[in-house]
């Protein structure tokens, strides 16, 4: 039997998870840690980061473009604290994570001991579960249990919260690995009513304006492939939601893109027209379903979700199954298969024409400038660069929406991106958690003056590793979407949303030891980029900021309360 | 509004209940009154919870959202079947020497017993349902000063 300290058994157990990448920052209450990590260096690497929360965000990166549990290792108080935002950001988008928080000694809680906080009760609404370890043997079993839950049913993040006197590395105990776990309470894999695979079916082969709703879910369950052979055996076109994007082929002709509030045109009108929405993996959250009473009037619902609190939680469905999504596609095909389907294409030909008229619209297409650069071209040349392999993290704001719309992501997990939370700051530390999981891949971080802002300091992170990401920063002088709002709900009155005082972005990175280049002429765009994505393989960050039109919104819009098929498409312009 | 009772059975663990109560709060859910104690398995509590809902859509949200948490075992609303519920009550009222045969005859109505009195205050014990007490307490404050009152809120189990 194997004697080990508390310490000891912490790095025991994360190297017996097959954790690669531990991202944290020490302090008082777990140096013990801390020191037994000397121990492992070659199997758990500890990336060191600048602050709490550019920790979270990197495991969420390499969770998202892994599908692995992203692991973070913060002290007690105002380290646990800091991470919050990070634990939130993953639990809004379901991301598998664990959070490894130190605590001030047993005696000492609840005394307002140094360096202490409640990291319990404050990360409470914002976890899958937490755990408070109390005692040095439990450890093993704790972080199996954790582990398993980050990462089955709806995964998400857990905290696991340890006392230092529990760490102690002068107090050995047994270390026992269990090899199974029973937690009676919580049986993530639900089976499901065989029954409704049929209702689906007859629903899915009746309609005759069905439209495919594709979330998240159908990239965490791993049903891309499903849900690819279903909308093309049934020939129904498909809409993605901002956390869907990939899980259906971005350039595909039956993909319609992104819906809901910046959605395509044809996508929204699809929906709004629909006699059957298949959701798979959503969650009908409100920028997806702008006024709920105006919802897609003549749709019959079917939702697939693995969380029975997403059903009819804001959108009644009228067929539901709570299940994985990849076992329920499955059924369904393998019943499909065993039918004689009428000849698709003309049984939906009415509907696809329609469609077709929606289309013809171009919502996306944009007016051309003669003195700047819209981001919607950098978005546009970078797919074409990049040959739409890239991975490509975003903040938060215009420069997410411009990416969401004009990228075409034809895999799944080339899309990271805080989709739930609208975490400002997200993108570089999460971009470099992608490029530790994928050291050969491209990854770009695509960026604003205001998101960037607010976790730059992770770019000494970068130096420090290596860590070769391309940054593009849409600069505009502005927190670009508030300034947006307040153009259309505020009379233009622009309270705020300046950036009077921007660093320069090229000192700056180069300070930080990492390459910088500007982008002020159109004609500059693509010789640069490509410049840019050549030095990358020299194993260098590139900063690249670059100068675009100060005054361009996101279109299309829906106009707010109204239904899917209220939109705005251009500046005063409506449909 | 409608008044929902919900009876969960949880593992008896820290943080469990806390988790149960915080989910209230954090989703705008209203909690009318609360008990909690381990059962015949200590490492199982039981809770009951009174809240008060707009539609049965809610309901409905709410059990799954304690479904949703990792300690719960089960979530059953016992409105809705045949069940016995029960609320306690402790009421301190000042004691009139004039009025005090009508509150004993009020009491003996109503099946509380006295449990304490001095020369100043009296203390009753009533238990029934939220009712029951809630109408016990509006016809004794016509003619009696109410000193303090202490209700235990709803406990509740299924016949079946």
């Amino acid at each position: 039997m194997k004697m080990l300290s508390g310490s000891e058994m912490v790095i025991k157990s994360l190297v017996k998870m097959k954790v690669k990448y531990l991202f944290g920052y020490p302090g008082g209450a777990v140096l013990d840690i801390y020191d037994a990590l000397k121990t492992v260096p070659n199997s758990l690497k500890h990336i060191l980061v600048r602050h709490e929360q550019g920790a979270t965000h990197m495991a969420d990166g390499f969770a998202r473009a892994t599908g692995k549990v992203g692991v973070v290792l913060v002290t007690s108080g105002p380290g646990a604290t800091n991470s919050i935002t990070g634990i939130a950001t993953a639990y809004m988008d379901s991301i598998p994570m664990v959070i490894i928080s130190g605590q001030v000694a047993s005696h000492l809680i609840g005394f307002d001991a140094f360096q202490e906080c409640d990291m319990i009760g404050i990360s409470r609404p914002i976890v899958k579960h937490s755990f408070l370890v109390k005692k040095t043997e439990d450890i093993p079993e704790t972080f199996k249990k954790a582990f398993w839950i980050a990462s089955t049913g709806r995964p998400g993040p857990v905290v696991i919260d340890l006392p230092k006197d529990i760490l102690d590395p002068l107090i050995k105990k047994e270390y026992i690995w269990p090899e199974n776990i029973f937690i009676r309470s919580y049986q993530p894999i639900i089976s499901y009513d065989p029954k409704k695979i049929e209702q689906i079916i007859i629903q899915l082969l009746i309609a005759k304006k069905p439209i495919i709703y594709s979330g998240g879910g159908v990239i965490t369950s791993h049903s891309e492939e499903e849900l690819l052979f279903l909308a093309e055996k049934l020939n129904i076109p498909v809409t993605t939601s901002l956390m869907g994007l990939g899980s259906f082929p971005g350039t595909h002709k039956q993909n319609l893109k992104m819906l809901g509030m910046h959605g395509t045109y044809e996508a929204n009108m699809a929906m709004h027209h629909a006699d059957l929405i298949f959701a798979v993996g959503v969650r009908f959250d409100d920028r997806t379903t702008n006024n709920l009473l105006k919802y897609c009037p003549q749709a019959i619902i079917i939702h697939i979700d693995i969380d029975p609190t997403s059903i009819s939680k804001t959108v009644i469905a009228n067929i539901s199954i709570i299940g994985d999504a990849k076992q329920i596609l499955k059924q369904i095909i393998h019943k499909l298969n065993k039918q004689k389907i009428e000849n698709r294409q003309k049984i939906l030909q009415k509907w696809w024409n329609k469609i077709k008229k929606w289309k013809d619209i171009q919502s996306l297409s944009y007016s051309k400038s003669k003195t700047y650069i819209k981001p919607q071209s950098v978005i546009k040349c970078l797919w074409k660069l990049t040959k739409g392999n890239a991975y490509i993290t975003s903040d938060v704001g215009q420069h997410q929406m411009f990416t969401a719309l004009y990228y075409p992501f034809n895999k799944t997990r080339r899309w990271i991106n805080s989709g739930g939370l609208g975490t400002m700051g997200f993108g570089l530390p999460a971009a470099l958690g992608v490029k530790l999981a994928f050291p050969k891949e491209i990854v770009i971080c695509i960026t604003g003056d205001g998101s960037i802002q607010m976790n730059i300091q992770e770019l000494s992170t970068a130096k420090q590793y290596n860590i070769s990401i391309l940054i593009i920063n849409l600069n505009n002088n502005a927190l670009g979407m508030v300034k947006q709002w307040q153009d259309i709900h505020y009379f233009g009155r622009h309270s705020h949303s300046y950036m009077n005082s921007l660093p320069d972005f090229l000192a700056l990175a180069k300070s930080y030891g990492h390459e910088g280049m500007k982008i002020e002429k159109k004609e500059e765009l693509k010789p640069k980029l490509k410049t840019a994505i050549q030095q990358l393989h020299k194993n260098n960050l590139i900063f690249v900021d670059i100068i675009i039109d100060p005054l361009e919104h996101v279109y299309p819009m829906q106009i707010k309360g109204g239904g899917m098929n209220d939109m705005q498409l251009k500046k005063r312009e409506t449909v | 509004m409608m008044h929902k009772i919900l009876s969960i059975l949880l593992e008896n663990e820290f943080g469990a209940l806390s988790r149960v109560i915080g989910l209230f709060s954090q989703r705008g859910y209203n909690i009318e009154s609360v008990t909690v104690s381990p059962t015949e398995d200590s490492s199982i509590s039981q809770m009951t919870i009174q809240t008060k809902v707009e539609n049965e859509n809610i309901v409905e949200q709410i059990k799954k959202q304690l479904y949703k948490l990792i300690n719960v075992l089960q979530v059953q609303e016992i409105g809705i079947f045949p069940h016995i519920e029960r609320e306690i009550l402790l009421i301190k009222l000042k004691l009139d020497h004039e009025k005090i045969k009508d509150v004993i005859l009020i009491t003996k109505i109503f099946k509380g017993k006295i449990v304490h009195i001095t020369n100043k205050t009296i203390i009753i014990q009533i238990t029934g349902t939220n009712k029951k007490i809630t109408d016990y307490i509006q016809i004794i404050k016509k003619k009696n000063k109410i000193l303090e009152i202490a209700r235990s809120g709803i406990i509740g189990i299924l016949k079946n």
